[in-house]
C-alpha cells in the first residue's frame, strides 16, 4: 500500500505531532497560551483525571502546544512518546524521580555536561540518590560499578564538552545484563546525527535549548520513551508496578503499555514536582526543529572546517574533535554518528588557563557565554566558567582542563568563524 | 495478515466499522484496564456488552453484564478479548459458533494467540492481536497525541472534532501517512 511508506527524518522535523487546528484550520502551531481547559461536564472532568480519557486539564500537566513539541521528539528519535519540561535539568530529575526510590543509585559516565555534574553529585544527594561514576570510554568501568541497588545508567552519546562519542551499544549490554534501564542524553547528536534507540537505550533525554531549538532563544527538556523496558518484571520500579493511590490504586506499568514511562513521568513526576514548560517555549522549539536536519548538516560542516584550521594552527597543542580522521573516537563516531560529529569540540591552547581567558576575551564574533548549540559561534573557558565549582582533579576527568577552551561552531560563513578564531589566537 | 505490524487503514476501517462490541474480561473494577478501555469506548459511541462470568447479571457502566458471548441475544461486530492468550482460543471458538458471527475479532495489547488467529481468519473474520481499541482510536483520531504519544503518523489535514464537544476527536477517513515503526 502506497501510504504505507515511511516518511523520512527531514519530512518528520516538519510535520510530526503536528495538524491543522482542528478548530480554526490555523496551520502553524498555535502557541495555547492558557493555564487551564474547561470541562464538558463533570462526567469528562473525572475521565480526565482518573486518566481515562485522553485530553487537556491544566498546563502544568499537559498543554496542546507542548504535545507538538512532545510528540514531534518521540517522532524523531523513533521512541513510544515523550514529555516536555522545562529545561534538561528538569527531564534529568523527573527522569530520576520516576526511577529511583531513595537509597537507589545509579551510573553515570563522568563525561557530563558540567552542570549535570553538580546536579548528580549534590541535589540529588538530597533526595538520598546517590550517583556511581564511571568512565565513558571504558565499558567495563560500567560493569564494575553495578550493585543490586543500581536502578539506571546514565551517559550522553556524545559527551559535552570533550567530543567522547560513548559506546552506546557496549553500555547498553551492560544495563539489559543488570535489568536496569540505559538512559542517554542525547543533547549534543541530536536524533538526526545519532538515535540512541536503536543501540539499545531505553530513554532518551534532551535540553532542547540546545540543537533541538537550536536559536538560544528558549530554555526546555524533553524525556523520550524508547517502549523497550519491561517496568512490571521483578517490581524493582514500584512507581511503575505498584498501585498508585493517587490514582485510586492504578497499575501505570499495566495501563500505559509500551509508554507508561513517559505517562508515570507526565501524571506523577510533573504533575507534583512541577517543572512545566511554558506553551511559548514550546512553540519555538517546535519551531527550531523544523530546520534541524539542515543546521545540523551546516554545523557539523563548518565544526569539521574549524577543527581543520585549529589542528594546523601554531598556538594550538590538541583538537579533540572525533570528526577528524585521526580522533581517538573517530571510529565510535562513525558507527553512531555517521552524518557529522557535532559542533561541539574543545581545543588546548598553549599557555594554559591565561592563554584560555585571552582567546575568549579577545573573539568578536564568537558569544562568550554559557550555552550550546545555537545558531551562532559561542566559545566558553570551561575551568573559569561552566566548572569552576568542580576540584582541579574533577574539572579534568571532565574534559574541563586549564588550557581547554570549548566552541560551539554556528551556521555563519565558516570563514568568518575561522578569521575570527584566527584573530583571537594571533593576540592569546 | 501480518500480525507484527497492522496498516492504519485496516485499523481504521475496523473502528470505523463495527457499533457493537462485545468486551469478553470485561470488569467492574474502575482501576482495570479493561474498565478504562470499556468506558472510552462507550463515550465514543460503541454499544459495548460486558462478558464475565463471574460478573455476570450486574451492570458495569450501566451495561448488564452477560456469562458468556451466547448469552447475547443480538448480533456482534466485534468480540474484545481481555483475557490470556491461552484463554483465546476457546472464546474465538464461541465466537465462530455465534449466529450471525462477528466480523471481528480483536484480543488486547498483550494478548496473542496465532493459532486462534488462523481459525478465525479462516472463517472470513478480521483479527487484531496486541492492539487496544482505546489506544488505536486515540491514536487514529489524533487525541493521544495530547499524552505526547508517538502516533507513527503524520496529515496536513484537520483532526476531526466530535460534533457539540469538547476536546473529543474523531476518526476520520482522512488518510494519514505513517511516519515510524
Amino acid at each position: 500500500m502506497s501510504d504505507e511508506r515511511a516518511p523520512g527524518f527531514n519530512t518528520m522535523s516538519i510535520h510530526a505531532g503536528a495538524q491543522p487546528d482542528p478548530t480554526t484550520g490555523a496551520r502553524a502551531t498555535p502557541i495555547y497560551q492558557t493555564t487551564s481547559f474547561v470541562f464538558e461536564d463533570v462526567d469528562h472532568a473525572a475521565s480526565l483525571f482518573g486518566l481515562q480519557a485522553f485530553g487537556n486539564i491544566y498546563t502544568r500537566i499537559g498543554n496542546p502546544t507542548c504535545a507538538v513539541l512532545e510528540e514531534r521528539v518521540a517522532a524523531l528519535e523513533g521512541g513510544t512518546a515523550a514529555l516536555a519540561v522545562a529545561s534538561g535539568h528538569a527531564a534529568q530529575v523527573i527522569a530520576m524521580h520516576t526511577l529511583l526510590e531513595p537509597g537507589d543509585e545509579f551510573i553515570a559516565g563522568r563525561q557530563l555536561y558540567g552542570g549535570s555534574i553538580n546536579q548528580f553529585n549534590h541535589s540529588f544527594k538530597k533526595f538520598d540518590w546517590h550517583v556511581v561514576w564511571a568512565d565513558s570510554t571504558d565499558v567495563s568501568s560500567f560493569e564494575k560499578a553495578v550493585t543490586p541497588k543500581t536502578k539506571a545508567i546514565f551517559i550522553e552519546s556524545v559527551a559535552n564538552p570533550g567530543g567522547v562519542v560513548v559506546d552506546i551499544e557496549g553500555i547498553a549490554q551492560v544495563a539489559r545484563r543488570a535489568g536496569v534501564p540505559l538512559i542517554v542524553d542525547n543533547t549534543l547528536a541530536t536524533p538526526y546525527l545519532c538515535r540512541p534507540f536503536e543501540h539499545g537505550a531505553d530513554i532518551v533525554i534532551h535540553s532542547a535549548t540546545k540543537f533541538l531549538g537550536g536559536h538560544g532563544n528558549s530554555i526546555g527538556g524533553v524525556i523520550v520513551d524508547g517502549g523497550s523496558f519491561n517496568w512490571m518484571r521483578e517490581g524493582r520500579y514500584p512507581t511503575l508496578s505498584e498501585p498508585n493511590e493517587s490514582y485510586q490504586g492504578m497499575i501505570l506499568g499495566e495501563t500505559f503499555g509500551n509508554f507508561a514511562f513517559a505517562i508515570a513521568c507526565r501524571v506523577l513526576g510533573l504533575r507534583d514536582l512541577g517543572p512545566a514548560l511554558s506553551p511559548f517555549n514550546a512553540f519555538l522549539l517546535a519551531t527550531g526543529i523544523e530546520t534541524l536536519p539542515l543546521r545540523m548538516q551546516r554545523h557539523c560542516e563548518n565544526a569539521l572546517a574549524v577543527a581543520e584550521f585549529l589542528s594546523s594552527h601554531p598556538k594550538v597543542s590538541w583538537v579533540s574533535y572525533a570528526g577528524l580522521p585521526g580522533d581517538r573516537y573517530h571510529k565510535l563516531q562513525q558507527k553512531y554518528c555517521p552524518k557529522g560529529a557535532g559542533a561541539v569540540f574543545t581545543f588546548g591552547v598553549k599557555g594554559g588557563y591565561d592563554a584560555g581567558i585571552k582567546v575568549v576575551s579577545n573573539v568578536k564574533m564568537f558569544s562568550h557565554l554559557a550555552n550550546i548549540g545555537d545558531t551562532r559561534s559561542l566559545i566558553i573557558h570551561p575551568a573559569s566558567t561552566t566548572h569552576r565549582q568542580l576540584s582541579d582533579a574533577q574539572k579534568t576527568s571532565a574534559g574541563a582542563g586549564p588550557d581547554v577552551v570549548r566552541l560551539s561552531i554556528g551556521i555563519e560563513d565558516k570563514e568568518d568563524i575561522i578569521a575570527d578564531l584566527d584573530q583571537a589566537l594571533a593576540s592569546a | 495478515m501480518n500480525h507484527d505490524r497492522y496498516p492504519d487503514d485496516y485499523i481504521r476501517d475496523i473502528l470505523d466499522e463495527v457499533k457493537v462490541i462485545a468486551m469478553v474480561g470485561a470488569s467492574a473494577n474502575n482501576i482495570r484496564p479493561s474498565y478504562f478501555a470499556m468506558k472510552y469506548l462507550l463515550e465514543k459511541g460503541y454499544r459495548v456488552i460486558p462478558v464475565n462470568p463471574g460478573q455476570a447479571g450486574p451492570e458495569i457502566l450501566g451495561q448488564l453484564c452477560y456469562a458468556r458471548l451466547s448469552d447475547i441475544p443480538e448480533p456482534i461486530d466485534m468480540v474484545d478479548i481481555f483475557r490470556a492468550s491461552e484463554a483465546a482460543d476457546a472464546v474465538v471458538d464461541e465466537a465462530l459458533a455465534l449466529d450471525p458471527v462477528p466480523k471481528v475479532i480483536w484480543m488486547q495489547l498483550g494478548v496473542r494467540n496465532d493459532t486462534a488467529a488462523a481459525r478465525a481468519e479462516a472463517a472470513g473474520l478480521r483479527v487484531v492481536m496486541n492492539r487496544c481499541p482505546k489506544i488505536e482510536y486515540g491514536r487514529l483520531s489524533g487525541e493521544i497525541g495530547w499524552m505526547g504519544v508517538n502516533r507513527g503518523s503524520i496529515s496536513s489535514r484537520r483532526a476531526t472534532l466530535s460534533s457539540g464537544r469538547t476536546q473529543r476527536l474523531s476518526l476520520s477517513k482522512t488518510r494519514t501517512v505513517p511516519s515510524s515503526e
